[in-house]
């Protein structure tokens, strides 16, 4: 525990002057974005700029045999037509895994194929032209003689021996694998009084920005630099990969990351298309534009979730779970991406199956197979959604079969909230959690027993609705544990440097990043209450290498909790360096000194002493007022990362209403609820939307998004009139609350908030359909998304 | 996602626009570009010269000449949806109308653009057809009226020839005796049709005769589902159960990325049911 007087109380810090922890500020950035002056990557025009536009295999897998430019480089205004050979002599390839994933493998990926192209929408050629437009014509007249091989696309059949191996050179189709045997699991389930056992299909999605993957590189061979500016979550992280795959010095690289208009885990990742940007802009000398359009965006941006887990789960008459076991098989594309590696999302379902309950056998199998589609990896909440929507639907499936209520079996299963700290099956180290206070806020908010009622009185009059549950943990606030000891270099902590400008503002220089999340907003609370000063006093700046201070940026729910403590600490010392130069100047003890309101004052009475504008004169421009030998030091820097644990997980429950019409199969949402505890609510409005764009995520991937592949490894629906995105009208009210248990690694107590919302809802939607079907006698159903189909089916009628 | 380049030229009138059509082969009309601009970018389509019918004047309006309604073709969804005359005597085409896109896509779409496009899961030229409307056209030929019947030949393929306008559709206004019914299900508010069903029938006693029924988004083109339609003539709504029966005959929808062709028609029988028992009862 490292509580200090600083700390400020959960959500009750209000009463110190300039306290805004705990308030729903409004975000500084706001005006900027709605009214068109956010500088976003599409924004940005340099003098000789070229854009370029990409050759794309239509086939999933076929080896190239010959690339013909010779038109496309007549056709006008084009700079460029470059070939994946060509582009490999300029930036090397790169592999996407890490040392503490044992045995995972994957094959070098170049920026544009050379040899095979190995997905549908794999780039095979750079179109460099004066405007996107005329790349795109030219693009058109580039010649591509594909020969055709066979395409693996069925995860169930690629470690078969007749099936062809992607990557001869690797062996097989197997990625990576992980088992795992904790407690006594035979015996549980032999000595079981009910045991479900069932399968589990996710659809593969993918997320979408509103803001697709955009980036400008610069090759300046006079300074012998690089700029790129890029729509990122982790500018250091990308900093560090262009150089090294350009063999440049990091110094040589500079990462600029204005505003990005969405990420959820998209934009953290190694693009090939990206990659080639960077590559062709030092080839040619001049700066380059790539803003991928959104069919382009469908076959290259990550996918995620296409998993086929096989589950059961053990319990006795009283509800007892005794035991969970699964077995997860998920195909991720031809390539592990780099740096963060597609194995990292079948190792979470493994991970966090079970996670929330006290039952210690646990017996799981994960293998993570090679196909020829689009590349997955981690999308929001990695992994979360499937091992909380398995073991979500086994708990409710199971207390269906013993008559028990859904609630009821949770209570007597979830970890106490008095048992903590506590260890999960599979290892996973929790330092306090709140499942039971959740829950029990959860039955209160919803009425549940009111609408168990109205859904009984409903149902006599044809009306079929269900109520669905899902508890859950979430990953957030990573140490090093998470990639740093796999050998990548993603940098867990993250930094905050402040400055007290000449007229008394703080300008605070952050490395976590904006991508509409508020993030600005956050660190700008935190300081403005750690140094004392009005909000509107506090200018935030983020992401760029040259100035921010070195981190991971945002992702994996970690901006506010570690990002935020940086910048905390960092307010604490600019605090008391201030209070050192008014000290001076005043003549007075700084202990015996404040800030409040951006003026200094006594401590104890509270008389105003002195103005940060004054201080600023005084130091910056009186130094010789000042005592000799006092140096005043107006800005201060300070990091943070997590070390007593190393993740800071946290908790919460949803519930689901859904209407379903056993005629049409249509699913209509009625209401969602999330009790969560991510911790200090830093800022509650901003909390609850993050909770309430990830259930509706979740909410998409369980209803409507799904990447559909044909057998031959085409994606049938890329485009925004076929892939159906969640929308307004099919939302349902979603309400959110919070419990609130402080982390003590940092004084803030802030967890992240950004991921469970999407966690969760993908179950509680599942159990809500099958509690709607089930006086109808449906076959319980565990594949996502709920289509009408899926529904009709699960009935009989089709 | 940039169209390749075309020309452009706005007309002034009809036959301006028919004279521009004919100075390039494939030249397109542009109305409101929801689904033309769409299909460009997408480099689905790449006509050397859109003509921009927009600045003809007298195309958008509506109209009620004795016992029709006629809608001009570049009257928008949103004007349409706004219309007195189009609630009152057209009222299965208000029906439809809120079904269509968005709010932002309903103020530049037209009403003569969706029947020309025709879609196959699209509201109005379901509704045009099962209002045995017919459609003019204006063309190198000169004018001339064709019946919603023989419009719809094929996957978005029309009466129209090159260089024709579509100008106006025109309906039956609504008696006392004409009972409509409508219904859609679509995965989401807005999207065109899983399976759609817009029915016209003239109300006799207890029962219905001339009934229309025609589903969208279960085949190329709007398809009227005759069996049914003949078994709901001869038995009224007695005959639902052999109606909805009848469908395995009059639909063969395929499957697509939604739906197999065999929910689809599962779906169609659904609405069948509830579209005729909405007809039999207008004030329930
Ligand atoms: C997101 C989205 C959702 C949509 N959802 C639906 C929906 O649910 N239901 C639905 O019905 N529609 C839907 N639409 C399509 C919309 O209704 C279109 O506006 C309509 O289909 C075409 O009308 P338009 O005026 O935009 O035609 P344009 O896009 O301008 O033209 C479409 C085609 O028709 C031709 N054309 C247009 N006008 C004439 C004319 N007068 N004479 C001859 N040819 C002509 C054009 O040359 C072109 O080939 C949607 C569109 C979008 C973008």
């Amino acid at each position: 525990m490292n509580i200090t007087e600083d700390v400020p109380p959960a959500l009750t810090a209000l009463d110190r002057p300039n306290s805004y922890i705990g308030r729903s500020v409004p975000r500084p950035n706001l005006a900027r974005l709605t009214q068109g002056r956010g500088q976003f990557v599409s924004d940005v025009v340099l003098p000789r700029m070229a854009h370029v536009a990409f050759v794309r295999s239509p086939h999933a897998h076929a080896r190239i045999k010959a690339i013909r430019t010779e038109a496309a480089k007549n056709a006008p205004g084009i700079v460029a037509v470059v070939t994946g050979r060509e582009l490999a002599e300029i930036i090397t390839p790169w592999v996407g895994v890490l040392t503490h994933l044992k045995g995972i493998k994957s094959a070098p990926q170049y920026p544009l194929a050379v040899e095979r192209a190995c997905w549908q929408g794999e780039a095979v050629c750079a179109v460099v032209a004066r405007t996107r437009a005329l790349a795109e014509d030219a693009a058109e007249l580039v010649e591509v003689d594909y020969e055709e091989l066979p395409a693996v696309t069925d995860p169930e059949t690629a470690l078969d021996p007749g099936t062809p191996v992607i990557h001869p050179e690797l062996g097989d189709n197997l990625t990576f694998e992980r088992k795992l045997d904790v407690g006594e699991v035979d015996k549980a389930f032999a000595e079981a009084d009910a045991v479900v056992e069932t399968t589990f299909r996710f659809g593969r999605h993918t997320g979408v920005c509103l803001e697709p993957r955009a980036i400008v590189a610069d090759w300046n061979p006079g300074e012998q630099r690089l700029t790129v500016y890029q729509a990122t979550q982790a500018p250091h992280m990308m900093q560090n990969l262009f150089a090294k795959h350009l063999s440049l010095a990091e110094h040589q690289v500079r990462v600029v990351t204005k505003d990005v208009g969405g990420s959820f885990g998209i934009k953290v990742h190694t693009y090939a298309d990206e990659m080639a940007t960077v590559a062709l802009s030092k080839l040619l000398r001049r700066p380059i534009k790539f803003v991928a359009d959104r069919l382009e965006s469908f076959v290259t941006d990550i996918h995620a979730r296409d998993h086929r887990v096989h589950a059961k789960i053990a319990v006795k008459g009283d509800g007892t779970i005794t035991a969970f076991a699964i077995d997860d098989l998920t195909g991720i594309g031809p390539y592990s991406v780099y740096p963060r590696t597609s194995g990292i999302e079948a190792n979470q379902v493994v991970n966090l199956v079970g996670a929330p309950y006290a039952c210690p056998n646990y017996r799981a199998q994960a293998r993570v197979v090679f196909q020829n589609k689009n590349v997955m990896c981690q999308y929001r909440a990695v992994g979360h959604p499937i091992a909380v929507a398995v073991t979500e639907a086994l708990v409710e499936l199971a207390a269906a079969k013993i008559g028990m209520d859904p609630l009821e079996i949770r209570r007597r299963n979830l970890i106490p909230d008095d048992a903590y700290p506590a260890t999960s099956a599979a290892g996973l180290k929790f330092e306090l959690l709140s499942h039971h206070a959740s829950l029990a806020h959860l039955d209160a908010m919803m009425d549940y027993s009111g609408l168990r009622a109205e859904q009984k009185r409903l149902r006599e009059r044809g009306i079929y609705r269900g109520i669905g549950f899902a508890s859950f943990v979430e990953v957030t606030n990573p140490s090093a544990a998470f990639y740093g000891v796999g050998g990548a270099k993603i940098s867990s902590q993250d930094g905050a440097t402040l400055r007290l400008d000449a007229q008394g503002a703080v300008i605070c220089h952050t490395g976590v990043t904006e991508q509409g999340q508020g993030t600005e907003a956050v660190m700008a609370q935190v300081v403005a209450t750690a140094v004392g000063v009005p909000i509107e006093r506090v200018k935030v700046v983020t992401g760029d290498t040259d100035n921010t201070p070195y981190g991971g940026g945002t992702w994996a729910s970690r901006a506010a909790g570690i990002g935020g403590e940086a910048a905390w600490q960092a307010g604490k010392a600019l605090r008391a360096n201030i209070l050192a130069v008014a000290g001076s100047i005043l003549q007075a003890a700084p202990k015996a000194l404040d800030i409040r309101n951006g003026v200094v004052v006594d401590a104890d009475s509270g008389r105003e002493r002195i103005g940060l504008d004054e201080v600023a004169r005084i130091a910056y421009f009186r130094p010789d007022t000042l005592p000799p030998g006092f140096q005043a030091e107006l800005m201060a820097t300070r990091h943070y990362v997590p070390r007593t644990w190393p993740f800071a997980f946290t908790n919460g429950i949803q519930a689901s209403y859904v209407e379903v019409d056993p005629e049409t199969g249509f699913v209509k949402l009625l209401r969602h609820w999330c009790v969560e505890d991510c911790g200090t609510v830093i800022n509650p409005q901003l909390v609850d939307e993050q909770v309430r764009g990830g259930i509706v995520q979740g909410l998409g991937g369980a209803l409507f998004e799904h990447c559909v592949y044909d057998s031959r490894g085409q994606l049938l629906n890329g485009n925004m009139a076929d892939y159906l995105v969640p929308m307004a009208a099919e939302m349902p009210d979603i309400e959110v609350a919070h419990v609130v248990s402080p982390t003590a690694d940092s004084e803030l107590g802030a967890k992240g908030a950004g991921e469970a919302g999407t966690a969760g809802a993908p179950g509680a939607v599942i159990n809500a359909v099958n509690d709607a079907l089930r006086p109808l006698g449906a076959t319980p159903i565990t594949e996502t998304p709920i289509t009408p189909e899926c529904v009709l089916r699960a009935l009989g009628k089709v | 996602m940039k169209p390749a380049a075309f020309a452009y030229a706005k007309a002034r009138s009809l036959d301006h626009a028919i004279e521009l059509l004919g100075t390039r082969e494939g030249a397109r009309v542009l109305a409101g570009g929801q689904s033309l601009i769409a299909a460009l970018n997408m480099r689905l389509d790449a006509p050397p010269l859109l003509v921009d019918i927009n600045g003809v004047s007298g195309l958008d309006r509506i109209e009620r000449p004795d016992g029709q309604v006629e809608i001009g073709a570049l009257v928008r969804h949103a004007q349409a949806l706004g219309s007195q005359v189009v609630a009152r005597d057209a009222p299965l085409i208000a029906r439809a109308l809120p079904h269509i896109a968005h709010p932002a896509i309903r103020n530049r779409g037209t009403v003569g653009g969706s029947i020309a496009y025709a879609d196959p899961a699209a509201e109005l030229p379901a509704c045009l057809l099962a209002l045995a409307g017919e459609v003019d056209i204006t063309g190198p030929a000169g004018r001339r009226t064709v019946k919603a019947d023989d419009f719809f030949l094929g996957l978005f393929e029309t009466a129209l020839g090159p260089g024709e306008i579509l100008t106006a559709i025109r309906v039956p206004a609504a008696t006392p005796q004409m009972r409509c019914g409508f219904a859609e299900l679509a995965r989401r508010h807005g999207d065109y049709a899983l399976v759609g069903l817009a029915a016209c029938a003239r109300a006799d006693g207890a029962g219905l005769r001339d009934s229309r029924f025609v589903f969208f988004g279960v085949g190329a083109t709007p398809v009227r589902a005759r069996k049914a339609e003949a078994v709901l003539d001869a038995r009224g709504f007695d005959g639902l159960d052999e109606a909805v029966a009848a469908l395995a005959d009059d639909l063969h929808p395929e499957d697509d990325i939604h739906a197999s062709g065999k929910a689809k028609r599962h779906l169609a029988g659904v609405l069948l049911r509830r579209v005729v028992r909405e007809m039999q009862d207008p004030w329930a």
